[in-house]
């Protein structure tokens, strides 16, 4: 490794420069930037665009994805119109007479299992949030922390794989049903899924309250139990919010643990215990079966840009409450 | 006496939370291990599947994650170095730069499976790789670039100011400065944002789905526009996708198990390299 202070430029090459920009140039510095010094200068310069691009990426990538998956779409919905899209809740692309594109179901199943998955994660996922941060002694967080990590970096497939090992004999057994491959398995994997993200930023939520507020509300008389509920959680709220959209996020996106355990039978159903088929499930379900630029791949796009946009937009809302919750702190 | 109560029962609630997060992950860990490590041997690592893949091991597999995921990092972490450094040394604060930052943070958003739509367009048809591993190694790429971006940002930030405004006083320019007094030391952090990011683009399996990952194939590929096995789609394709499912239920286990201690290693590696680099900036 290199020694950091060795000053490892000599003293003519000391191109012209202020600060730690290089957007004002003054008059003075202009004459002296000719010749010699003009090349490190432009070299600079070359550099911090070249940076630049990198950083744009991220933008570029993400304009690169909506218009891909609008521009693969838009022949179908261009053929069948948006009613036959949005209009009707039955899918059978592969049929011969009559192919049927409505994803009003796939959608419905979609928020279904989300829905699930929040009312199991949500109260959970707090609970252990503020059981990490305020009640849990050192020893049991240097525990909890990494255990929760480690559930984060769990594939999504071996969710599943125990979805239908371990949830479906129980579920089938606990309902008195053949089969326990249904939106209540789907929900609770995805549960599991995204307990983390819940756990971990709400803990770092509830971090972030002053310690005053907690100092105060105890001066008062209040125990810890009151403290909690009516002055950390309370304080804590926005962040708490943003973390639980963005587990909602994940939750809508997760593909493999619902592609394995919801048992893929597309139906309009508000029964947990039914067989259903989300949106993620049906793209992978699909995809590798049909020819390219058909209409049912087409199709499988608009799909695509629907669930690329409820994520985006759930996404953004947590995104909004996050910058907005931080204002407030400053 | 009611308040007293109502604040045990809430703590023993809270404490009942902890517990089952544990238990989650516990009964996940605990079961995979348990019924996985009596498949474990040298020729389950070593061998390809045989008879239809009811018997023999998962080596194309395991070689099939491997190759795509050097892929993935080949792409990703270069790039997420740079767009790191534009944003901690270079950017400005202002609408571009919060706009890259929204740009980051939604694209860490988007459902593995929707880049694995974009993989289809862009890499299998428009570029022509077709269905191969560098097709998928690039989806995964394109995953893995908003964590990389993240946590290369976050070595950067650890680096203390007076370290450049030292070089920088001394008269380097300023990509001297980044280059010989800020990325020797940010380099370390990266690398475990880069493992922790690695281990993740190993479990995906949406993304590969339709972008090279094969069935079953004898052999390993011989070339990038090669199709390939990898270990999460072998463990979706045997407990859901083969003609018989109970009798290949411990091999599926025994993939399961390789995939999660594969994927606990990186983790623990991370944890490993950030260790040695806070011992060494102390002594």
């Amino acid at each position: 490794m290199e020694e950091p202070y060795e000053p490892s430029v000599t003293l003519e090459e000391v191109p012209v420069e202020k600060g730690w920009s290089h957007k004002r140039i003054d008059t003075k510095d202009k004459k002296i930037a000719f010749g010699k010094f003009r090349t490190g200068r432009l070299k600079e310069i070359l550099i911090q665009k070249f940076f630049l691009i990198n950083g744009l990426l991220a933008i570029f990538i993400l304009l690169s994805i909506f218009s891909l998956l609008f521009v693969k779409g838009f022949p179908a919905i261009k053929e069948l119109g948006w009613k036959s899209f949005f209009g009707s809740s039955v899918w059978i692309p592969n049929s011969y007479s009559t192919p049927q594109y409505g994803i009003l179901s796939l959608i419905t199943s979609t928020l279904m299992v989300t829905v699930g998955a929040l009312v199991i994660a949500v109260p959970l996922g707090v609970a252990c949030a503020a059981f990490i941060s305020q009640v849990a002694s050192p020893r049991i967080r240097e525990i909890l922390k990494p255990a929760v990590e480690i559930l984060a970096g769990i594939p999504s497939v071996v969710v599943g794989f125990l979805g239908i090992i371990l949830v479906n004999p129980l579920i089938a057994k606990l309902f008195g049903i053949s089969n326990g491959l249904n939106a209540l398995n789907g929900s609770i994997l995805l549960a599991i899924m995204s307990l983390p993200t819940i756990i971990s930023l709400s803990e770092d939520a509830l971090r972030a309250v002053p310690k005053t507020y907690k100092e105060a509300s105890l001066a008062l008389g209040a125990n810890d139990w009151q403290t909690l509920v009516r002055v950390l959680v309370p304080s804590a709220l926005s962040g708490i919010i943003a973390s639980i959209m963005l587990g909602m996020g994940r939750a809508i996106g997760e593909t493999m643990t619902v592609l394995m355990a919801t048992g893929n039978a597309p139906a309009l159903t508000f029964n947990f215990l039914d067989a259903i088929q989300t949106m993620t499930s049906t793209i992978a379900i699909e995809l590798g079966e049909v020819p390219y630029n058909t209409t049912h791949y087409y199709s499988l796009f608009v799909i695509g840009l629907v669930l690329f946009i409820m994520t985006f937009v759930v996404n953004l809302v947590s995104d909004i409450i996050l910058q907005k919750y931080q204002q407030v702190e400053r | 006496m009611k308040k007293r109560w109502s604040e045990r029962i809430g703590f023993l609630m809270l404490y009942l939370a902890g517990i089952l997060v544990l238990f989650f992950l516990g009964v996940i860990l605990f079961d995979i291990f348990i019924k996985g490590v009596g498949v474990l041997s040298w020729n389950f690592l070593t061998q390809p599947p045989r008879m239809g893949m009811t018997e023999g091991g998962i080596f194309p597999a395991i070689m099939g994650t491997f190759m795509v995921s050097i892929i993935t990092v080949i792409f990703a972490v270069p790039l997420g170095m740079f767009a790191a450094i534009y944003l901690n040394e270079y950017a400005q604060p202002g609408k571009i730069t919060r706009l890259i930052r929204l740009a980051i943070r939604n694209l860490s958003g988007v459902p593995s499976v929707v880049y694995g739509l974009f993989g289809v367009v862009l890499f299998v048809q428009m570029f022509r790789f077709g269905t191969s591993v560098l097709s998928a190694g690039l989806t995964l790429g394109l995953l893995t670039l908003p964590w990389t971006i993240t946590a290369c940002e976050e070595a950067l930030k650890t680096v203390p100011k007076s370290y450049r405004e030292g070089a920088l006083a001394l008269g380097a320019t300023k990509w001297h400065a980044i280059r010989t007094n800020v990325l020797p030391y940010a380099i370390p952090g990266m690398m475990t944002g880069v493992i922790l990011g690695l281990s993740r683009a190993a479990g995906e399996t949406a993304p590969i789905l339709f972008t090279g990952a094969a069935f079953f194939l004898p052999h390993l590929p011989k070339s990038l526009f090669d199709q390939f096995m990898a270990l999460p789609y072998h463990l979706y394709i045997l407990s859901t996708q083969h003609h018989a499912i109970e009798k290949v239920r411990p091999i599926a286990y025994g993939t399961a198990l390789v995939l999660l201690g594969l994927i606990l290693l990186l983790n623990l590696s991370a944890i490993w390299v950030r260790y040695s680099y806070r011992q060494k900036m102390r002594g």
